[in-house]
């Protein structure tokens, strides 16, 4: 009974973190570009404009819902359905902390769940992700959302194998598909994932931009050619949901980058910090990713789309092969083969 | 009789033959849109993502302002003036006022050119920082469009300082300008002019060396020399296509032939040069500023404005106290004639050659004034960059040849 409220209180706690931080994520994208073109950004409603999510969501609630004429309403309801769902469903395995205490026996670890293929688990969920973009983008009935869906589907077979690579040479490494293991295996003196591997690390962190449809890889919505792509023709919380789906997907994306090559809830030079001082860093390594993401947005131009599937298949595809041929190389002959 | 050419391109082509080959799409790209700037108009075409054929359409602003003119009168015209490229209105004054000034044989004193010459490369300059700042927002650069506009919003104040007005300044007049340039302003200018080419060499940071920058610019949009000179292109986007030809050096007016800069060119004609020779020209604006703030200061006290009483108001505290002065007044504002004739007089503007051609019968009825708009022949260029290339190119294309649609449409 009791461990079944441990368990409820854990997944509470971890949506609400991430759906949290996704709310605070776009106040943080409104001030941060703000600082960084002279101006104030929101600051009208509660202390420094910290309500303004709040104020939005219930601005979206309000808002009268428009499916456009000659749209399919079935399909077009449930693609932003599908942009939120599989970013929420890929919380479920992030390690936030490590073994927070045992409870009759078990012990009670930092993540909602902790299956075996951890890693394979989210890379197959966050997948499904970009079909919310292709058929919001094809059920809409307009022109700019069908091209916005098509670039959606163009880009995605041009990160995703790129994305996979880089994530298997980590796995490789560790020698575990366990997002547990894979942040226990990652202890000690320059024991990080990213100085053992910080090719895979930034083709990841490219390959993270593009899985979330973030600039400079956001073709898909592309406001100066395609006026919103897949979302032009969507108001009121369907368009919200685009948005949050968006934004939880960045948070989970940073979660991942933490996890995988920045050591997750591990504490620098402390091997046995406690449990809470694991998830404060957990969270500090993820601010700094999520900081990235908006930063790069409101710094670079854009890429063409084409241009992505060139750097895709021409530049990253082939650096992944490299690095998980080098990686085996040295797990096979290096100094620790057995 | 003059030799008429047809000019003729190639183009788009859908390929029957292409298995890929699809169902053409029509896309209206605009009136509003948000990178068509302003009130444009595009029917694409796309076979896919591939643009193969353009067609602009524009009108969606006119105003008639060239038969406003007509009934207006040659002095309440120049209000109407700011608002054709309204980035850079004083400009537009200058142009307007040396047709005037052509047909009517009016001398402007030195000092009136000098200011006329400052003015124009401050709103050369304010009217280019707008170029980079919406060109690189449709790119998805965002914040260089703010850093551009900090720069452009002290220029706002200075003129603000020096007109009164931050937008459509109306500050020329035939014979001269309005008002002399005091000293306060010019120490401003001063304070702005030595910040500003660093700010520039900033801006071109974020830019120049940004591979994703350069991938967007580089070969999209080329124009060659020869088809550039076809199209009657002019300013920036034929001078990036390799040919020298700037007004102020070839057919100088306002005494530019006395001043010192460079009239920089581009090699190939794509967008990345016509954006090299703006930021260029941002910089030699500034030079000829400097020089041209230093020939205020040697030259305090000059005449900035005719005195010929035909065409120019007395001043007013004249008007006051003499008869003659007040008659003169009167004739000015009820009854100004231009001598019968024609006369065309063009300016280099930031967006090309800027000319306005007026036609008088002796009486204070003008029978017609003709803007050249640069901006209007620089969208025609479109359909010729664009054809066969994909759509995200369109914006970059659209931003590079920089028109202004209270121009183009008039």
């Amino acid at each position: 009974m009791s461990m079944i409220l441990i368990w409820l209180l854990i997944t509470v706690a971890c949506y609400g973190a991430v759906i949290g931080t996704a709310a605070l994520m776009t106040f943080a994208e409104r001030k941060v570009s703000a600082a960084m073109q002279y101006r104030y950004g929101p600051n009208r409603v509660g202390p420094f404009g910290l309500l303004q999510p709040l104020a939005d969501g219930v601005k979206f609630i309000f808002k009268e819902e428009v499916i456009p004429a000659g749209a399919n309403p079935w399909i077009f309801k449930l693609a932003p359905i599908l942009t939120a769902l599989p970013a929420m469903l890929a919380i479920a395995v992030i390690p936030f902390t490590g073994v927070i205490g045992t409870f009759e026996g078990t012990e009670v670890l930092g993540s909602i769940a902790n299956p075996e293929i951890g890693i394979l688990y989210v890379l197959a969920v966050t997948g499904v992700g970009v079909y919310g973009a292709i058929l919001g983008g094809w059920a809409s009935n307009s022109k700019y959302s069908l091209l916005g869906g098509l670039r959606a589907s163009a880009q995605m077979v041009s990160y995703e194998l790129s994305l996979i690579l880089a994530v298997l040479a980590v796995v490789a490494t560790t020698g575990s598909l366990n997002l547990h293991e894979i942040v226990a295996g990652q202890s000690g003196w320059f024991g990080w994932n990213v100085f053992s591997q910080p090719l895979a690390f930034v083709l990841f962190l490219v390959c993270s931009y593009a899985e979330t449809n973030r600039h400079p890889f956001d073709f898909a919505e592309c406001e100066p050619e395609l006026v919103g792509g897949f979302h032009t023709e969507y108001s009121s919380m369907k368009f919200a949901m685009f948005f949050i789906g968006e934004y939880t997907a960045m948070v989970v994306m940073a979660c991942l980058t933490t996890t995988l090559f920045f050591g997750g809830y591990l504490v620098p030079f402390w091997a046995d910090a406690p449990w809470w001082m694991g998830l404060i860093a957990f969270g500090a390594k993820t601010s700094f990713f999520l900081l990235l993401f908006i930063w790069v947005r409101w710094t670079l131009p854009r890429f063409r789309y084409d241009q992505l599937m060139h750097l895709g298949w021409k530049v990253l595809f082939p650096l992944a092969l490299i690095n998980i041929f080098v990686t085996g190389l040295v797990i096979s002959f290096g100094p620790g083969a057995n | 009789m003059t030799e008429t050419r047809v000019f003729e391109y190639t183009r788009g082509q859908v390929d029957e033959d292409d298995p890929l080959h699809g169902e053409v799409m029509r896309v209206n790209m605009g009136p509003q849109h948000p990178a068509t700037h302003g009130v444009l108009r595009l029917v694409v075409d796309l076979d896919g993502e591939t643009m193969c054929k353009v067609d602009p359409d524009v009108g969606y602003l006119h105003r008639g302002k060239e038969k406003t003119c007509e009934s207006l009168g040659w002095r309440k015209f120049f209000v109407h003036t700011d608002r054709l490229d309204y980035v850079q209105p004083l400009t537009n004054n200058i142009a307007y006022a040396m047709s005037l000034e052509k047909l009517a044989g009016l001398e402007v004193p030195e000092r009136g050119q000098t200011i006329r010459v400052l003015l124009m490369e401050l709103n050369r300059i304010m009217a280019h920082l707008i170029y980079i700042g919406t060109s690189s927002i449709d790119l998805g650069a965002v914040g260089i469009f703010f850093y551009a506009f900090v720069q452009r919003e002290q220029l706002y104040d200075i003129l603000d300082a020096y007109t009164g007005h931050r937008m459509n300044n109306t500050y020329v007049r035939m014979g001269g300008v309005y008002a002399d340039i005091d000293e306060d302003v010019a120490k401003q200018i001063e304070a702005f002019l030595d910040q500003f080419p660093a700010k520039v060499d900033e801006l071109a940071n974020l830019l120049e060396r940004n591979r994703i920058f350069y991938d967007r610019t580089r070969g999209v949009g080329t124009i060659s020399a020869a088809d550039a000179l076809a199209m009657s292109l002019s300013g920036p986007n034929l001078r990036g296509s390799g040919v020298e030809f700037d007004l102020r050096k070839q057919q100088p007016y306002c005494g530019y032939e006395s001043y010192y800069f460079d009239v920089p060119v581009g090699t190939v004609g794509d967008c990345y040069d016509r954006y090299l020779v703006r930021m260029e020209e941002m910089r030699q604006s500034c030079r000829i500023a400097q020089q041209a703030l230093q020939r205020l200061k040697e030259n305090r006290g000059g005449d900035f404005i005719a005195r010929d009483r035909h065409y120019v108001l007395p001043p007013k505290a004249d008007v006051h106290t003499s008869m003659e002065e007040l008659i003169h007044q009167f004739k000015i504002v009820t009854d100004m004639r231009l001598p019968k004739g024609e006369a065309y007089s063009a300016v280099e503007s930031s967006k090309g050659e800027l000319g306005f051609y007026i036609v008088s019968d002796g009486t204070s009825d003008p029978v017609r004034c003709h803007v050249r708009a640069p901006g209007l022949v620089n969208v025609q260029a479109i359909p010729m960059l664009a054809e066969g290339r994909l759509l995200s190119d369109m914006v970059a294309i659209i931003g590079s040849l920089d028109f202004v649609m209270g121009e183009v449409d008039r």
